[in-house]
């Protein structure tokens, strides 16, 4: 069994674990949108 | 039964890929890629894209600028269609600032067709809807926010601006106007 | 309170009795929803119909509001929340994990969508479902939500916890079935979403209360978005995975390649959730960098996975049905597909509802540009009842079809009915989405009470054709309307008076999955589908031709810069 598991591609690996996918799922839109965006949003600069 | 069944290769990710699929899933992916290049190419050629420009304002702030550009160019006052707003001729190149609010347009401006104006949107109260018929151009207005879009109108005509962010009860009424004039008119 | 188990006599399935009695109930729940936003919809559609216009105006923002919230939030949320269940204990054969917290957050969920309607219907909160500030509803509104979407957190942790129990309990070998990762994806999106949603309606609850003076409209808009257009990625997710279970059930039909189906649905995790950009692409203030990035889904390959997952099902169908000597020529397998069967009428209808009419209008929106043509015109909604309604809302009326025998024990009534739904409900939310994305490219404009602009000095008059478009609006959704009721009814007396069936066998432990062995050499050379290949080379020639049409259209605009 053990070696068997030694033998599983990363890649299945990856979509076999749903915390390490939950991480990712979270991860990438907090950062590319919502974090991103609000910087944009708050660098917007002031009218004179 | 087997996609609500566990795989039936325990190494399903070392299973060969069908041929068909395969043609489909790298044309997929080339579709994909070539709607992806057409908006950046669309930045460098194309002549519609919306300004990223900008400010923070306040609703005083903005109504001010505005009431300074009416003063300055207004050429005459609307009949009573035009809710008797001022009709105002800026030169061309000019600031032209766009008010929303419950539930008008204000005020109505003249521009002269082929010529470049710096169009700025804000609104006094809610969000607002600018969008532009017949042309069919559609941008979200926002309070204290002063949006800086250069245009230029490549049709004479009568343009009518529809507020399409729902406004509270007296929405469907907030319908604006903008003419555009063949220059010499 | 000792949990057991059953095997439906009917499908084989072995349902666990806590994780039994709380799907019934998240569906019961979804369906009463789908009822009062069902009711309030042909409100909607009788007032935009320009002949008709039912309603006055505050009446009709009211109706509108109890509509998105009960359909695009209530119904399709609390139906995912069985299908989450399903797709752990049920599929993986194992117990769940905590049911005392998962009533508990069922009845948080209860509350909230009672609260949240309780504040619509007294009439001062009609702030639509986006509840934009600073347009200010009842704090009971955003606390209902609020509730609502907690409940729902929990039940996403609850499948999560479940799918550790399976796994270490080992009532399953591998990997966890496809529908099982689908499921798991629409839980991860329906995490981020409930997040964002907290993120900021939190704060506007505070406000509505009078404790934060000023709420940022634009900030708003943004992280509002991620709840709201994130949560009909949930959808996309979810009912995706019901057409792979409804090809499994009714078909026996294994994915073409595990591999494929659940890399695309690994796209969908990492950047589905993007697309929530589609709705600030013509706001100020965001840059057309965060735009093109996030609008794409980082470079269209969240649509590169939906096209993947597009073909895949029916090409999954079509070996199939090809194994059984369905054979002739490139269709032969499609026209005797059991048409009468509405689990998979329903489904296929969904398919293609959703690739073609959806699919397509989504992208084309969703291009940074391109979206100034239909921004907050009626065009959207068309969009989104085609994904929505066509794409998940069938999915899941189809499904249930299938759940009233197998998880409610009870036997269908009208079957006569049940055959020909799909088509009369389907083919008219086909129109129904066609032609309000008709009166949309004209500009007609959403959430909207009077096309005709009465009491306004310089009213718009639109051309003749945007009247008939959203005249037909008013046909088309009238007949969807009334179906979609029919269907309501069909189920609830099933329910109530359709004929007992036998429960299966009761079992106190569960029986863990025996896996078939796997076919030596036959399996490794499954027929090819060229029938699903010229179906997809069909949509995506509609698809490029519509696409690039709609650049032309955007070139003969006013210069902007």
């Amino acid at each position: 069994m053990a070696d068997q598991e030694e033998r599983i591609p990363v890649m299945q690996q990856v979509l076999d674990n749903p915390f390490l996918l939950l991480f990712l799922g979270i991860t990438i839109p907090t950062v590319i949108y919502l974090m991103w965006g609000v910087m944009e949003i708050a660098n917007i600069p002031v009218a004179h | 039964m087997s996609a609500i069944l566990p795989p039936s290769e325990r190494m399903w990710w070392n299973q060969p890929i069908d041929k068909l699929e395969f043609i489909w899933i790298a044309i997929a992916l080339v579709w994909s890629l070539v709607m992806f290049a057409m908006m950046i190419w669309w930045h460098i050629y194309g002549n519609q894209n919306l300004a990223n420009e900008t400010y923070k304002t306040t609703k005083e702030m903005y109504a001010a600028k505005a009431q300074a550009v009416v003063d300055q160019y207004t050429v005459r006052t609307g009949d009573d269609t035009e809710k008797q707003f001022p009709i105002v001729k800026p030169p061309a190149g000019s600031d032209i600032y766009l008010i929303g609010r419950l539930w008008d347009w204000w005020p109505i401006y003249e521009l002269e067709q082929g010529k470049t104006y710096k169009l700025h949107l804000s609104t006094m109260d809610y969000m607002h809807g600018f969008s532009l018929q017949p042309q069919n151009i559609n941008i979200q207005v926002h309070p204290n926010y002063d949006h800086v879009i250069k245009i230029t109108p490549n049709q004479a005509g009568t343009y009518s601006i529809v507020c399409n962010e729902y406004c509270g009860i007296g929405h469907h009424t907030m319908v604006g106007r903008m003419y555009v004039k063949k220059g010499g008119e | 309170m000792a949990t057991t188990y059953r095997i439906c006599p009917r499908s084989g399935l072995q349902f666990n009795s806590d994780a039994e009695k709380l799907m019934r109930w998240h569906a019961v729940a979804g369906v009463l929803s789908l009822l009062v936003g069902g009711i309030m919809a042909l409100g909607v559609i009788l007032t935009r119909w320009p002949a008709v216009k039912l309603l006055e105006a505050d009446t009709f923002y009211m109706v509108l509001t109890a509509h998105g919230l009960n359909m695009l939030i209530f119904w399709i949320i609390f139906f995912e929340m069985a299908v989450l269940l399903f797709a752990s204990s049920t599929l993986l054969r194992c117990r769940l994990a905590m049911p005392r917290l998962a009533w508990f957050s069922f009845w948080l969920m209860a509350i909230g969508a009672v609260m949240t309607n309780i504040a619509v219907f007294q009439g001062e909160s009609s702030v639509m479902f986006t509840s934009y500030v600073p347009m200010m509803a009842k704090p009971h509104f955003y606390l209902g939500i609020i509730l609502f979407a907690v409940g729902a957190l929990l039940t996403c942790f609850i499948f999560l916890g479940t799918l550790v129990v399976a796994k270490s309990e080992k009532t399953y070998e591998g990997s966890v079935p496809l529908v099982t990762f689908g499921a798991l994806t629409a839980c991860i999106i329906a995490i981020f979403t409930i997040a964002s949603g907290a993120i900021i309606l939190i704060p506007t609850l505070l406000w509505s209360l009078g404790y934060i003076r000023e709420i940022d409209s634009l900030m708003y808009r943004t992280v509002w978005w991620a709840l709201g257009h994130s949560s009909q990625q949930v959808n996309v997710s979810a009912h995706v995975a019901i057409w792979y279970a409804i090809a499994a059930i009714v078909f026996g039909a294994k994915p073409m390649s595990e591999k494929v189906s659940r890399t695309a649905y690994f796209l969908y995790i990492l950047f589905l959730q993007l697309a929530s950009a589609h709705h600030i692409l013509s706001d100020p203030g965001l840059g057309s960098e965060w735009k093109v990035v996030n609008t794409s889904y980082f470079m269209y390959f969240a649509v590169f996975a939906s096209m993947i997952h597009g073909m895949t099902v029916p090409g999954a169908i079509e070996q199939a049905q090809r194994l059984k000597g369905y054979n002739k020529g490139l269709f032969e397998w499609l026209r005797k597909a059991p048409w009468g069967n509405p689990a998979f009428s329903s489904m296929f209808l969904s398919l293609v509802g959703f690739g073609f009419l959806g699919g397509i209008s989504g992208v084309m929106m969703g291009a940074e540009q391109l979206n100034m043509l239909i921004h907050n015109t009626i065009y959207v909604p068309g969009h989104f009842h085609a994904t929505v309604v066509i794409g998940t809302t069938l999915a899941f009326m189809g499904l249930t079809y299938f759940l009233v025998p197998v998880l409610f024990k009870r036997e269908l009534l009208f079957p006569g009915y049940a055959k020909i739904f799909p088509y009369l409900f389907g083919l008219s939310m086909y129109m129904v989405a066609l032609v309000m994305m008709g009166a949309g490219t004209l500009g007609v404009a959403r959430r909207h009470w009077d096309m005709s602009f009465a009491g306004a000095p310089m009213a718009y008059e639109w051309p003749g054709a945007a009247y008939l478009m959203m005249g037909l609006t008013g046909i088309f959704g009238t007949i969807a309307c009334v179906s979609g009721g029919l269907w309501i009814l069909q189920i609830v007396f099933s329910l109530l008076f359709g004929k007992k069936l036998e429960e299966g066998e009761k079992l106190s432990m569960p029986i863990p999955l025996t896996l078939p062995a796997p076919t030596p050499g036959g399996a490794a050379h499954p027929p090819a589908t060229p029938g699903t290949m010229v179906l997809a080379l069909i949509f995506l020639t509609a698809f490029i031709l519509y696409y690039f049409v709609n650049w032309k259209y955007l070139s003969s605009l006013w210069g902007m810069a």
